[in-house]
């Protein structure tokens, strides 16, 4: 099996999607010649042409609304916003239309389209490139939030929403862009969006994250394992709309505890939708309360304060002890 | 019935002194030998900082930033023609002209090694923050003129810069659409460097020229060469003067050219030739003021060597400034959310100081 870090597995999705269905089509600021700023389209443009894989004019709003158009008449639109800082032009194009045209129709329309964008910090960017606002999105009804955590599931949940038949945003954590690469199969894969994974079982407690904070996450685990006799299960999280309960809710009646770490601000983000979803479903199961590693509720900082911002394995580690010791 | 032509237009394009050292003396702005040597100082100076700037990233000195090498006719011409109390509403390719306001290098330094205390002066020098956003700032310019005359503050005026691709934002047609409902004193700046990264003016607008844009908003607009500091000069004045009697906005096209790296982080070979750039390096706007300025008897080459090691010593002492500002507060980020930190800001705050102590002692 061929070894792809996360930029050349999103390719290898969006190159067989189009080899597959001509109704798969690119579009963004600098997806074409340029192949992307990250290069996560490099090549499609020599492969299939400029009537598939178009650079726009610099226009959010427009890419996301004439993507939304072409959704309806049945192509299926992969739509890239450079960085996730910009994606609040699309919210009145996503807001407004694309989340709900399934409701205004009646359900004789809908918006298969995928907005794909790099999102998070860690790569000492520029102001506007660092931000995570996942809970942004998922706040949406009618629109599906993706964030894979590595090459594989990458390439395989960005297969799956493309075939989608609604609105997904799909959020790549830029900090794994390079990180590492996994052995990702030629033959087709395809995740199952609304599905989070077990990534290791454990008995006593549970840590949820997504997107580049699953490293992190394994890091304190195994810090924590190599300590003591305590088994964590970790659970990545993959899709933050609609988010699995079940998974979630299953594992925290084993464990009884629970830790969420995020790379996003604390208020009103999916780990308060994590600790309202076990309030509802396991509460009386809970041993401790359900702990969790956050950033924090100012504006992003510029990237020379970032790393002091970001959750790291030594504050989930003692986020773990203090849920475990309670 | 037959058809009537009932609105006919034209755009003009002003060219002062050309690439060949053609100079059109009737046009020409009349500045004043002192005045000739600053705005010709100030150009050299940015070049100087940028390629210092270019320097130190490579070296891991300072993080990704947008390079101005070609633009400096365009900033320091139309920035020469504003008064200290016009604001400059920028985007984020206008470093030489922050230089010209008196915000120091070292703010513009502190900025792009990822410290937001690299905006702390820009509001004394009537800067607004660099800015990100494309085209965001265009709304921003038209609601400051308009504070500027609704608090009587006849004169005052607004420059707002932004590049060729922003002008396919929804922002930039929402504010000249505004701007001229409200006849606000703002000139509106395009540096028109014909690339948006990688892309292309002609596949970022089918229209002969950006200028033209302004007319369906019954704007004054006028294209220039961009690479001639005395027509970006002459034009920006012009539009101000308009703009400070009361005669509303202008929208100033300059055609000039991006001669290196969008950012620091792109690599132009992806998608455009060396062939391309040599064609613009000959346009170079500094070697064709300073040709200029000998000709004329203003200048010569020991007064440039002079310039030269003076530039060259005021750059290197704002790194040295820079790079000696090391003691930043950490939790900088928590006193500026509002103006008064909430009690769970507060609380947030001290969770951090105390994971920071903990990673300290460890
Ligand atoms: C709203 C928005 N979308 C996308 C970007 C990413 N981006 C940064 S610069 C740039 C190209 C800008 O081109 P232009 O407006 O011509 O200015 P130039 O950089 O050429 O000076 C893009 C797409 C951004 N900063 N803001
Ligand atoms: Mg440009």
């Amino acid at each position: 099996m061929p070894k792809l870090n996360m930029v050349q597995a999103i390719n290898l999705a969006l190159r067989q999607e189009m080899a597959k269905d001509k109704n798969v089509l690119v579009l963004g600021e600098d997806v074409g010649k340029d192949g992307g700023v990250f290069r996560v389209t490099d090549g499609l443009l020599d492969q299939f042409g400029s009537a598939r894989v178009i650079d726009t004019p610099l226009a959010e709003s427009a890419i996301m609304g004439a993507a939304f158009g072409m959704s309806i008449l049945g192509l299926r639109p992969v739509a890239e916003i450079q960085f996730s800082g910009f994606a609040f032009l699309i919210l009145p194009q996503l807001e407004g239309n694309a989340s709900r045209i399934r409701a205004r129709s009646q359900g004789t329309m809908s918006a298969p389209m995928v907005v794909r964008m790099p999102y998070g910090g860690g790569v000492r960017a520029l102001e506007h490139h660092s931000e995570s606002r996942e809970a942004t999105f998922a706040h949406l009804p009618g629109v599906k939030v993706v964030i894979p955590s590595g090459p594989r599931n990458a390439r395989a949940l960005l297969v799956a929403a493309i075939r989608d038949p609604d609105p997904v945003v799909f959020m790549e954590p830029k900090h794994i862009y390079r990180a590492f690469k996994q052995e990702v199969p030629e033959a087709e894969e395809v995740g199952i969006i609304g599905q989070a994974e077990v990534v290791k079982p454990g008995e006593d407690i549970t840590i949820i994250s997504w997107g580049a904070m699953l490293r992190p996450t394994l890091k304190a685990v195994e810090a924590l394992e190599a300590k003591r006799a305590a088994r964590v299960e970790v659970i990545d999280l993959l899709t933050m709309s609609p988010i699995d309960a079940r998974t979630i809710t299953e594992s925290v009646k084993k464990t009884g505890r629970c830790v969420i770490v995020q790379e996003a601000p604390k208020t009103l983000s999916m780990s308060s939708e994590i600790i309202a979803l076990i309030n509802d479903k396991a509460l009386l199961y809970l041993e401790a309360p359900v702990k969790r590693v956050t950033h924090f509720d100012v504006i992003t900082p510029y990237f020379g304060r970032e790393n002091l911002f970001l959750p790291n394995p030594d504050q989930i580690e003692a986020a773990l002890i203090e849920t475990l010791d309670f | 019935m037959p058809l009537k032509e009932i609105a006919s237009f034209n755009v003009k394009h002003l060219s002062i002194l050309d690439e060949n050292g053609q100079w059109d003396e009737d046009l020409d702005p009349k500045l004043s030998d002192d005045d000739l040597i600053k705005l010709y100082r100030a150009m050299v100076k940015g070049r100087e900082a940028d390629q210092r700037m270019l320097k130190m990233q490579r070296q891991g000195r300072l993080g990704t930033f947008p390079p101005t090498t070609g633009h400096e006719a365009v900033i320091c011409g139309a920035t020469f023609a504003t008064r200290d109390d016009d604001w400059l509403v920028g985007s984020y390719r206008e470093m030489p002209g922050r230089l010209m306001r008196g915000e120091p290098l070292e703010r513009t330094l502190h900025y792009y090694n990822g410290r937001e205390e690299g905006s702390a002066l820009s509001a004394a020098h009537h800067l607004m923050p660099i800015q990100v956003i494309l085209g965001s700032q265009l709304p921003h310019a038209v609601g400051m003129a308009y504070a500027m005359r609704y608090k009587g503050e006849q004169g005052r005026a607004v420059v707002c810069f932004f590049g060729d691709g922003a002008s396919s934002q929804g922002d930039f047609h929402e504010a000249l659409n505004f701007a001229s409902v409200w006849q606000a004193p703002v000139v509106f700046v395009c540096q028109n460097n014909q690339w948006a990264i990688s892309v292309p003016l002609a596949c970022q607008t089918r229209s002969q020229t950006i200028a033209q844009k302004a007319i369906a908003y019954q704007i004054p607009c006028i294209q220039v060469d961009g690479n001639d500091a005395l027509a970006t000069y002459k034009a920006t004045k012009d539009a101000l003067d308009r703009a400070r009697s009361g005669g509303g906005p202008t929208l100033i096209e300059m055609v000039t050219y991006r001669l290196i790296m969008h950012t620091t982080a792109d690599d132009p070979s992806k998608y455009r030739s060396a062939d391309e750039e040599k064609t613009w390096w000959d346009k170079d706007p500094i070697p064709r003021l300073f040709h200029h300025l000998k000709k004329i008897g203003v200048w010569d080459d020991q007064k440039q060597a002079l310039l030269e090691e003076d530039v060259k010593n005021e750059v290197n002492q704002a790194v040295k400034n820079f790079e000696s500002e090391v003691d930043f507060k950490p939790d900088a980020p928590f006193d500026h959310v509002f103006e008064t930190p909430s009690a769970a800001l507060e609380e947030q705050r001290a969770l951090f100081l105390s994971n920071l102590r903990d990673s300290n002692n460890a």
